[in-house]
C-alpha cells in the first residue's frame, strides 16, 4: 500500500521518543501500532486519518479484522452496524479496543520488566567485567610471580646439581685415594715379603757358604777357662732343668702378681677407710645443720629419714668390709654420693644465702671469704717482698762472689779507690786553704778599713763639734765677723786637724757629706762665707 | 764442683765399671783402665785394631773390646792382666757384641744379622740363635739377668724368643701381632715385656713373662707412630713417645692410658717454671768481667751463661722437619725417668733446644729448660732427682727440683761436651767431648738459681 512509505518516518520518530536502549528490531507490528497510538506524536494522527476515510470503511474494517485475527483476537471483530453503513458497532469495537489496550498494557509491563531485567543484567555485567579485569590483573601478577619462583627454583636446582656433582666427585676421589692406598699397601707388603724371602734365601746361602769355607775358622782362643760367675759347676741340660726353669718363671710371675695384688688390696682398704671417714664426716656435718637450715621442714624430715637409712647402710657396709662384696661396695659408693650431693646442695644454698642481703645469718660464710681475700693479698705482697729481697740478695751475692774471688785484685781496687779519694781530698784541702787565706786577707782589710773609719769618724766628730761651735759663734748678724770666723773656721778646720791641704779637702768632703746627711736643712739655710764648702755640699752629695 | 783434667778418648768409649771403682777408656787401639777417685792409670791393654765397642762385665772383672772391622772380640781381665781371650768370628763378620748378664758369655751378632753366636768363656762352647731380627732394639736382658728376650723374624712374621740366661734354654717362643717389630724391653720387675711396632704403625703390645698377651695399645692409625718407649723404674708406668709430639703414659694395672703429655710450641696456662738460658756477655758496662776471665784463664769465647725464669707465655723455637724425607726430626725421641720414678724428662726433636721435665705424681709439667743450642744428651742421677744435660758447648747444665744451674767446664781449648754419663754413685759425671773426656765431681748442695 502506498501508505507504507509515508509511515516510515513516523516509525522512526516513535521509536526515538518512546523506546530507548532496546535493541529490538522494529517490526511491522510496531509500525502498525504506531499508526493507532496515543497522542505521542502529532504526526501519527495524520497518518491514522490517512488510513481510514469515508470511502474505504468496510475495507478498513475487514483489514482491521484481519489484523485482529492475526493478533489472536478472533473473537472480537469489528462490524459495521449494517452493510453499507459508515458506522461501527460499538460493542465489538470497544471490546477490540479494550483487548488492544490490554495487549498494550501487557506489552508495556513486559517492556518495563524487560528494561528492569536489562538494567540488572547490565549492572551485573559491569560488575563482572570489573571483577574480570581485577582477576585478570591478579592472574597476570601471579603468573609473573610464578615465573619468578620458577626461575629461582631453577637456579637452586642448578646449584644443588652442581653441589651434588662436586660431592660426588669428592667422594669418588676419596674412594679412589683409599683404594689407591689400599692397593699400594698391599703391593708394598707383597713386595716387602718378597724381598724378605729373597733376603732370607740370600742369608741362608751366604751362611752356607761361610760355614762351608774352612779357611778362616771361627774360634775362640782363651788362655784358660773361667769359672762360672756364681762359682757353681755347670749343669747338664736335662728335662728336669727345663721344667725347673718353667717353675722358676712361673714362680717369679706369681710372686710379682701377689705383690701387686697385695699393694692393690692395701690401697683398696685405705681408700675404703677414707671413704668411710668421709661419709661419717659428711653425715656429721649435715646433721647438726638441720635446725639452722633454711629449708622446709619436709626437706629436713627427708634428710633425717635418709640419715636413718644411711646409718643402717653404714652398719651393713662396715660388717661386710672384710668380705669383698660387690653389693656392699656399691652401697658404700652410693651412700657417699648421696651424702656428697646433700653436702653440695647445702653449701650451694649457703652460698646463695651469702650473696643475698641476709648477711647476718650467713656471716660465717661471707666474712671468711673476705678475710681469705685479705690473706691472699697479704701473702702476695709478702711473696713480692721476698722475691725482691731474694733478688737483691742474689745481686749482692754475685757482687760479693765476683769481688771476693781474688783478694789481690780487690785490695788493688780498694787501693785505687782510696788513692783517688786522697787526691780529691788534697785538692779540696788546697782550695780550702786558698779560700781561707783569701778570707784572712779580706778580714784584715776590713779591720784596717774599720779602724780607719773609726779614726775618721772620731775626727769628724771633732770637726763637727768645732763646726757647730763655729756655727753657734757665727750666728751673729756681723758678716765680717762671719767671714773671719768662717775663715777662722776654715783655718780652724785646717789648724785643728793639722793635716796637709789635700787631706783637708778630703776631710771637708767627708764633713760635707756627713753634714748633708745629718743636718740637711739647717746646713743649707746657713750662709757660708766659705763658698768652697758650700759648693762641696752641693756638688758632692755622695 | 770440681773438674778433673782432660784425657783423651776415641769413639766416645768411656765407661765406669758397675761397681764404680774403675774407669775404662779407649784411646785408638789401647784400653786404659783408671781408678775413678785418683784417675791414675791402673792397667793398659793393647787391642789388635781400633776398638768399636767396649763393655764391662757385670762383676767388673772383665772388659770386652769389639773390633767390628776385623770381626774380633778381645776380652781383658782386671785381676789377671796376663789373661787374654780372643774371639774371631771369621768372615761371617761382626755387627754387635755384648756381655750376657752373668759376665761369662758373649753374644755376637754377625753381619746381616745372620745369627747370634753365644760364646761361653767357661766352657768355650758355642750356641747359635737363628733369624735374629735387625731392628732398633732386638735383644734385651731382664734386670735381674735371668731372662733374655730376642726378636726373631721368620717367614715374614715376628716372633719373640725368651731364653733363660743360665743355660740358654729357650723358654718361650711366641708370635707377636706386629707388622714389623721395632723393639722390645723388659719391665724393671722382669714380668712384662713391652714390644712395639715400627713407626709405620702405632702399636705397643704387652706380653707376660710366660708369653701371654696382656694388652695391646694403639693411640691412632696411619700417622707415624712410636718413636721411643721407656719403663719407669718402679714398673708402674710405661711411657710411649711418638711422632705426634706426645708422650702417653700407660699404667701397669689396666695397661690403659692414664694421661698424655703434650709438647706445644707456646707454653701457657701451666704451673711449670720455664728456665731459659741467657748468655752473660763480657763487655761494656761490667768492670769485673774481664778481670774475672783473665784470672780464670778462660778464653774470650767462653761466654758465661745463667738461667732466667721466663714468665708465661713462652714460645719455644720449632724447627719444621722436611716432609719428604723419611724418619723426620719430629716427635719424642728421648724419654728418661728419674730413679725414684718421680720425674720424666723428654725431648721433642723439632724443639731440639728444649728439655721438658714432667712430675709423675701430679701428672703435669714441672719445668722446661730452654737452651741456646740443641741439647745433645741428658741423664738422670742414679740416686737423686737430678738431671744433667749437655748441649754440645762448653757448659754443663744441671736441673733439680730446687733450681737450675749452668756450669762452665773449665778447660782450655774449648772442650765441647757431646755426651755425659753419671757415675753409679751419683757423685760424679763423666763428660765426653769429641776426643776428650773430663770428670766432674759433685759437691753436695750445689744448686742455686
Amino acid at each position: 500500500m502506498g501508505e507504507w512509505w509515508t509511515t516510515e518516518t513516523s516509525m522512526e520518530n516513535y521509536e526515538i521518543s518512546s523506546i530507548s536502549h532496546v535493541t529490538m528490531s522494529p517490526s511491522r507490528r510496531n509500525n502498525l501500532v504506531s499508526m493507532y497510538s496515543f497522542p505521542l506524536s502529532k504526526s501519527s494522527y495524520s497518518v491514522i486519518s490517512a488510513f481510514c476515510t469515508e470511502d474505504n470503511i468496510p475495507q478498513c474494517i475487514s483489514y482491521i479484522n484481519q489484523e485482529l485475527a492475526s493478533l489472536g483476537l478472533s473473537s472480537t471483530c469489528i462490524e459495521a452496524i449494517s452493510p453499507g453503513d459508515t458506522g461501527l458497532s460499538t460493542v465489538p469495537a470497544l471490546n477490540a479496543m479494550y483487548e488492544l489496550l490490554q495487549i498494550h498494557r501487557r506489552s508495556m509491563c513486559n517492556l518495563e520488566e524487560l528494561e528492569r531485567e536489562q538494567l540488572r543484567k547490565s549492572s551485573t555485567l559491569e560488575h563482572i567485567q570489573m571483577s574480570n579485569t581485577r582477576l585478570k590483573d591478579q592472574l597476570e601478577l601471579s603468573i609473573r610471580e610464578k615465573s619468578g619462583l620458577h626461575e629461582t627454583e631453577r637456579q637452586l636446582q642448578l646449584k644443588i646439581k652442581t653441589l651434588q656433582s662436586c660431592l660426588k666427585t669428592e667422594k669418588d676421589e676419596v674412594q679412589k685415594l683409599q683404594s689407591v692406598i689400599a692397593s699400594r699397601a698391599s703391593q708394598y707388603s707383597h713386595d716387602a715379603k718378597r724381598k724378605e724371602r729373597e733376603a732370607v734365601k740370600l742369608k741362608e746361602r751366604l751362611s752356607q757358604l761361610l760355614i762351608d769355607r774352612k779357611d778362616k775358622k771361627l774360634a775362640i782362643d782363651v788362655l784358660n777357662c773361667l769359672g762360672r760367675a756364681d762359682g757353681k759347676r755347670r749343669h747338664w741340660k736335662t728335662t728336669k732343668a727345663t721344667s725347673s726353669h718353667e717353675d722358676e718363671m712361673y714362680k717369679s710371675l706369681l710372686s710379682d702378681y701377689e705383690a701387686s695384688q697385695r699393694s692393690l688390696m692395701l690401697e683398696n682398704a685405705e681408700l675404703k677407710k677414707v671413704l668411710q671417714q668421709m661419709k661419717k664426716e659428711m653425715m656429721h656435718i649435715l646433721s647438726p645443720r638441720q635446725p639452722s637450715t633454711r629449708g622446709a621442714t619436709a626437706d629436713d624430715s627427708q634428710e633425717q629419714a635418709d640419715l636413718d637409712g644411711e646409718a643402717k647402710g653404714g652398719d651393713a657396709s662396715r660388717e661386710s668390709l672384710d668380705q669383698y662384696c660387690e653389693h656392699a661396695r656399691e652401697q658404700l659408693t652410693n651412700s657417699i654420693r648421696q651424702q656428697w650431693r646433700k653436702l653440695r646442695n647445702h653449701v650451694e644454698r649457703l652460698d646463695s644465702q651469702g650473696t643475698s642481703q641476709n648477711q647476718l645469718e650467713s656471716n660465717k660464710e661471707v666474712i671468711p671469704r673476705e678475710t681469705h681475700e685479705d690473706e691472699m693479698e697479704r701473702m702476695r705482697c709478702e711473696v713480692q717482698q721476698c722475691r725482691e729481697f731474694i733478688h737483691a740478695q742474689q745481686q749482692l751475692l754475685q757482687q760479693q762472689l765476683n769481688t771476693s774471688f781474688d783478694d789481690e785484685t780487690a785490695a788493688l781496687l780498694n787501693d785505687c779507690y782510696t788513692l783517688e779519694e786522697k787526691e780529691r781530698l788534697k785538692e779540696e784541702w788546697r782550695l780550702f786553704e786558698e779560700q781561707k787565706r783569701n778570707f784572712e786577707r779580706e778580714r784584715k782589710n776590713f779591720t784596717e778599713a774599720a779602724i780607719r773609719l773609726g779614726r775618721e769618724k772620731k775626727a769628724f766628730e771633732e770637726d763637727r763639734a768645732s763646726w757647730l761651735k763655729n756655727q753657734f759663734l757665727n750666728m751673729t748678724p756681723f758678716t765680717h765677723r762671719r767671714r773671719y770666723s768662717s775663715s777662722d773656721g776654715q783655718s780652724a778646720l785646717s789648724i785643728s786637724n793639722g793635716k796637709i791641704p789635700g787631706l783637708a779637702c778630703f776631710q771637708t768632703k767627708i764633713l760635707a757629706t756627713l753634714c748633708m746627711n745629718i743636718l740637711p736643712r739647717q746646713f743649707l739655710s746657713l750662709r757660708f762665707g766659705n763658698t768652697e764648702v758650700a759648693s762641696f755640699a752641693y756638688l758632692h752629695p755622695l | 764442683m770440681n773438674f778433673s783434667e782432660v784425657f783423651k778418648q776415641t769413639n766416645q768409649l768411656c765407661k765406669v765399671s758397675p761397681d764404680g771403682k774403675y774407669l775404662a777408656t779407649c784411646v785408638q787401639y789401647r784400653l786404659v783402665v783408671r781408678d775413678v777417685s785418683t784417675l791414675q792409670i791402673l792397667q793398659l791393654y793393647t787391642c789388635l785394631d781400633q776398638v768399636s765397642h767396649m763393655e764391662w762385665s757385670s762383676d767388673s772383672l772383665f772388659i770386652l773390646c769389639a773390633m767390628y772391622n776385623r770381626g774380633l772380640v778381645q776380652v781383658w781381665s782386671l785381676e789377671q792382666p796376663d789373661w787374654h781371650c780372643k774371639i774371631d768370628e771369621g768372615s761371617i763378620g761382626l755387627v754387635s757384641s755384648r756381655w750376657s748378664p752373668d759376665g761369662r758369655h758373649i753374644l755376637n751378632t754377625t753381619e746381616f744379622h745372620l745369627r747370634v753366636t753365644v760364646w761361653s768363656l767357661c766352657t768355650k762352647a758355642v750356641s747359635y740363635i737363628k733369624y735374629p731380627k735387625a731392628c732398633q732394639k732386638g735383644i734385651d736382658f731382664s734386670r735381674d739377668g735371668r731372662y733374655m728376650a730376642l726378636a726373631e723374624r721368620r717367614d715374614c712374621k715376628d716372633y719373640v724368643c725368651v731364653f733363660v740366661c743360665d743355660d740358654w734354654h729357650l723358654l718361650r717362643h711366641f708370635e707377636t701381632e706386629t707388622q714389623d717389630l721395632a723393639g722390645l724391653e723388659w719391665s724393671p720387675n722382669g714380668c712384662v715385656l713391652a714390644v712395639w711396632d715400627s713407626c709405620l704403625e702405632y702399636k705397643v703390645l704387652l706380653y707376660s713373662l710366660d708369653g701371654r698377651l696382656l694388652s695391646t695399645y694403639s693411640a691412632y692409625e696411619w700417622s707415624l707412630g712410636v718413636k721411643s718407649v721407656s719403663w719407669s723404674p718402679s714398673s708402674q708406668f710405661l711411657a710411649i713417645g711418638s711422632y705426634d709430639e706426645k708422650v702417653r703414659i700407660l699404667n701397669h694395672i689396666t695397661w690403659k692410658k692414664i694421661t698424655q703429655f703434650e709438647h706445644p710450641a707456646i707454653i701457657d696456662n701451666t704451673k711449670a717454671t720455664v728456665y731459659k738460658e741467657a748468655e752473660k756477655r763480657p763487655g761494656v758496662g761490667s768492670d769485673e768481667m774481664p778481670l774475672h776471665n783473665i784470672t780464670m784463664g778462660a778464653t774470650l769465647f767462653n761466654t758465661q751463661s745463667k738461667y732466667e725464669i721466663c714468665p708465661l707465655p713462652v714460645q719455644i723455637p720449632v724447627v719444621k722437619p722436611d716432609p719428604d724425607r723419611a724418619s723426620p726430626k719430629i716427635g719424642i725421641s728421648v724419654l728418661a725417668f728419674s730413679s725414684d720414678s718421680r720425674y720424666l724428662a723428654t725431648k721433642n726433636d723439632n724443639m731440639a733446644t728444649a728439655v721438658w721435665v714432667w712430675d709423675m705424681q701430679k701428672m703435669s709439667l714441672e719445668a722446661v729448660l730452654e737452651q741456646t743450642s740443641a741439647v745433645r744428651c741428658f741423664q738422670w742421677d742414679p740416686l737423686r732427682p737430678r738431671l744433667a744435660l749437655c748441649a754440645g758447648n762448653t757448659k754443663l747444665y744441671l736441673w733439680s727440683p730446687g733450681g737450675c744451674v749452668s756450669v762452665q767446664v773449665p778447660t782450655e781449648g774449648g772442650f765441647q761436651v757431646q755426651s755425659l754419663n753419671w757415675h753409679c754413685s751419683g757423685d760424679s759425671l763423666i763428660l765426653l767431648g769429641k776426643e776428650q773426656l773430663c770428670l766432674c765431681y759433685m759437691d753436695t748442695d750445689q744448686e742455686d738459681k
